[in-house]
């Protein structure tokens, strides 16, 4: 029974929910936005430093409700999540999304981040909880992801060795848009694993038959093929095997492999002639690939079968020479890793400008071991390693530019310091002067505001006399009381002229009162404007004195804790990236040792092979000769 | 041998498999650091803020592209009272953000509280392949709070300026 590899799997329903972060149709906040500029760049750290900011500043507000994120704070606390799992923290990835999870949400959403839950603890091997996730979607399901959740449950089963769960699920996604290509291959490998080699055959054969132009869907529809070439060679059956094999495009990524088994099913029925064409083409195309240095041996031994021995010396000569310059050649590699060149290539900016920056590092001249380890560099385990390496190195660079920045900080707050602090004592003295002025109007203008509200209800004359007037009024007043007291004969006709004149007076305030009043009303609005235009004024002087107080207190502490942190992070790195450059050189070491022990192995082969080919040549010939 | 073959390099060795727990136990140190450093990171953004843009004077100024729109901006140019603020040439990956409703920061400067004037310059194709340029400017009051402004980029209608700006 044929057991495809569950990383194969994985990585296939990797490459199928990359999911791009989503975001609402109208934006309203537009930090959230820039969050998302980042994001679709792929720029994660910077996506996640800036929405995590935002996210925290939203949660302290008192009324979130008035804050622009309120309206995207599902889409952002989804694409939290998001981004930290691309950004390869999956901890908080899946703490992230447990918390939407756990909060009172929406259905459709809840379900949502069933979904991403599930996908996280896929992806960190752990079926059970990624079973138990999925267990939690109930009710509505956003249409976008319904093929999704289905094809990681069918892909879960898979993983947990439940074969015939997993053919229900995946029988169901034999058309779906998506999915289509990878659950007909799917449904291939869950078949022989449930034992049923006939469905198996009959499944691969439907689905290495999958019409699409995508490419990732024609890579497995010759995945497909293969498998099922593969299977019928393994089961003896060569003649079925021959026309699978061949189904496989010859410019597709499992080419080589194809052609490779190709040839061999035309050996096993001793058709020594037809396994020439494959193993021919196989033997012109890359020498570092493992199939077609194996049919450099292949191809002279047909050859030899056929009995033209002087042409099979002719290709063990060959791939002896081939294989010598390529041990040369992982030597080299080996040094080269030994003395920290590799990692030197992989932390090369122009290299990681590509998405395809790992296939890019074939073609640099000064890294030849990354021929041989394309195989390595596509292992998930060896992939999360070099990317954890790259991401250490981007973070060291980020630390050390912000250390630098530390200095100019200081420069800055000093500089501040020294201009504002001879300034401000003297500012002070005179805001000092300028406030107690100030409080004496505001309560001038109080009291002013009470009289007028006051003589709306109480109409009071006097109040609204002119200086004029209350000095005439306060002279009738004395006069009055001289009077009173005077035995003058002339007091009662004097008392009599002087009541007349008070009522003269009286009468003007009573009659004149309304229209004084609205004066008084209109003067006092027009104070009010001053007095608003002044405390503006007053408050523009507070915020600047404040402004101008903060441009350089309270910077000391929090710049000596950043110091000490970065610090830290920066030996911590050291001592993480160190340990993950020499794992990772370790591994590839290890690989490119393998690969030189098989060439060696085959070196050793070829060289018997063309000795016993000379030999066989030379009787031949001397045979010819001899008849 | 066949199977070996199909399955590639799934099958590892002892010595891979220690490789293995250490690259997954270096994977969850690794994780913590990055949380580390995004921590400062957020501490150091909201110090510098404080320090180079205190919100009296601050102002910022973001673009993005109107919905569903097709053309392709080459370059924008912005001019605060007639001094260059910001120049931006935008490569393949920033459009193709712009267009997916990411929202650039093109800038971020100190202005003094009152009234000024913003100018921006766009540079782009159109989509049947004519080159276009297109200039408006605007009138914005800077109080004592933050100020931020968006600059909306959209195809020019007639009579309707391609360039909309937004106080947000």
């Amino acid at each position: 029974m044929c057991r495809v590899p569950f990383s194969v799997i994985g990585l296939l329903l990797l490459a199928c929910l990359a999911t791009s972060p989503c975001h609402s149709d109208q934006l309203k906040d537009l930090y959230f936005g820039e969050a998302l500029y980042y994001a679709h760049q792929g720029y994660f750290f910077e996506a996640l430093e800036r929405l995590d900011t935002e996210i925290k500043q939203h949660d302290e507000l008192d009324e979130p409700e008035l804050d622009s994120l309120y309206y995207h704070m599902d889409d952002a606390e989804f694409s939290l999540g998001d981004f930290e799992l691309r950004y390869r923290m999956h901890h908080r990835a899946g703490r992230a999304i447990k918390a939407v999870l756990e909060g009172a949400v929406d259905e459709i959403v809840r379900n949502d981040a069933a979904y991403r839950l599930a996908r996280i603890h896929f992806q960190k091997n752990q079926m059970a909880d990624a079973m138990r996730a999925l267990e939690r979607i109930d009710g509505k399901i956003p249409e976008s992801i319904r093929d999704d959740i289905e094809f990681l449950r069918a892909n879960i089963y898979l993983a947990q060795g439940r074969p015939a769960d997993s053919i229900g699920v995946l029988k169901r996604l034999q058309d779906s848009d998506s999915f289509g290509g990878f659950a007909a291959y799917n449904l291939g490998i869950a078949y022989l694993e449930d034992g049923q080699q006939q469905a198996a055959l009959t499944q691969l054969d439907k689905a290495g038959q999958f019409g699409t132009d995508d490419p990732a869907v024609l890579a497995i529809r010759d995945k497909s093929n293969l498998v099922l070439g593969t299977i019928l060679l393994e089961a003896g059956e060569y003649d079925k095997a021959r026309p699978f094999l061949n189904r496989v495009r010859l410019g597709g990524p499992f080419s080589n492999q194809a052609l490779l088994s190709a040839g061999w099913a035309d050996v096993s029925t001793e058709n020594f002639e037809r396994a020439v064409v494959p193993w021919s083409i196989l033997a012109d195309r890359e020498v570092t690939d493992r199939a077609t240095q194996e049919a450099m041996l292949a191809l002279p031994y047909a050859y030899g079968k056929l009995n033209v021995h002087g042409r099979a010396a002719v290709y063990y000569g060959r791939a002896l020479d081939s294989f010598g310059v390529e041990v040369d050649k992982l030597n080299a590699s080996i040094d080269s890793i030994r003395e920290g060149r590799f990692l030197e290539a992989l932390i090369r900016e122009e290299i990681r400008q590509d998405k395809d920056w790992v296939i890019r590092l074939r073609s640099l001249p000064e890294t030849p071991e990354t021929y041989y380890l394309m195989e390595l560099l596509a292992t998930h385990d060896f992939q999360t390693g070099l990317q954890n390496y790259l991401d250490l190195a981007d973070l060291r660079k980020k630390l050390l530019s912000w250390k630098a920045s530390f200095d100019s900080f200081d420069d800055m707050v000093d500089i501040r310091h020294d201009h504002y602090a001879p300034l401000l004592p003297e500012v002070d003295t005179q805001f000092r002067e300028f406030d107690s002025r100030m409080r004496l109007r505001i309560e001038q203008h109080k009291m002013l505001v009470q009289r007028r509200d006051h003589m709306l209800t109480t109409p009071r004359p006097e109040f609204l006399a002119t200086r004029e007037e209350q000095a005439i009024l306060a002279r009738i007043e004395h006069i009055e009381t001289q009077l009173q007291e005077s035995e003058s004969p002339f007091a009662a006709s004097s008392m009599q002229r002087i009541r007349r004149l008070k009522g003269v007076l009286t009468w003007t305030l009573e009659t004149e009162y309304h229209q004084r009043l609205t004066m008084f009303d209109r003067n006092l609005r027009g104070l009010d404007e001053a007095m608003a235009v002044v405390q503006e004024q007053y408050d523009q002087y507070v915020q600047a004195r404040q402004a101008a107080a903060h441009s350089y207190v309270g910077y000391e502490k929090p710049i000596r804790r950043l110091r000490a942190h970065v610090r830290n992070s920066v030996e911590k790195i050291d001592r993480l990236i160190a340990r993950q450059g020499h794992l990772l050189e370790v591994v590839a070491i290890e690989e490119l040792v393998a690969r030189r022990g098989r060439l060696e192995r085959y070196g050793d082969k070829a060289r018997f092979a063309l000795a016993d080919s000379y030999d066989r040549a030379t009787q031949a010939q001397a045979q010819m000769d001899d008849q | 041998m066949i199977m070996l073959l199909i399955c590639g390099h799934a099958a590892l060795s002892g010595a891979q498999d220690i490789s293995k727990d250490e690259m997954r136990s270096l994977d969850e140190q690794v994780q913590e650091i990055k949380s580390d450093v995004l921590s400062i990171s957020s501490e150091l953004s909201n110090l510098e803020e404080r320090l180079l843009y205190p919100s009296n004077t601050q102002i910022a100024l973001f673009v993005s592209i109107a919905e569903n729109e097709t053309f392709r901006l080459d370059a924008v140019q912005i001019k605060i009272n007639d001094e260059l603020a910001a120049h931006h040439i935008y490569s393949f990956k920033e459009l193709e953000a712009l267009q997916k409703g990411g929202v650039q920061r093109i800038y971020t400067g100190n202005v003094a509280t009152g009234d000024h004037q913003l100018s921006v310059s766009v540079i782009g194709k159109l989509e049947n392949g004519e080159d276009f340029t297109e200039s408006d400017n605007f009138m914005f009051a800077k109080g004592v709070e933050p100020k931020i402004l968006g600059i909306t980029l959209a195809e020019s209608e007639f009579g309707k300026s391609g360039i909309q700006v937004g106080d947000w």
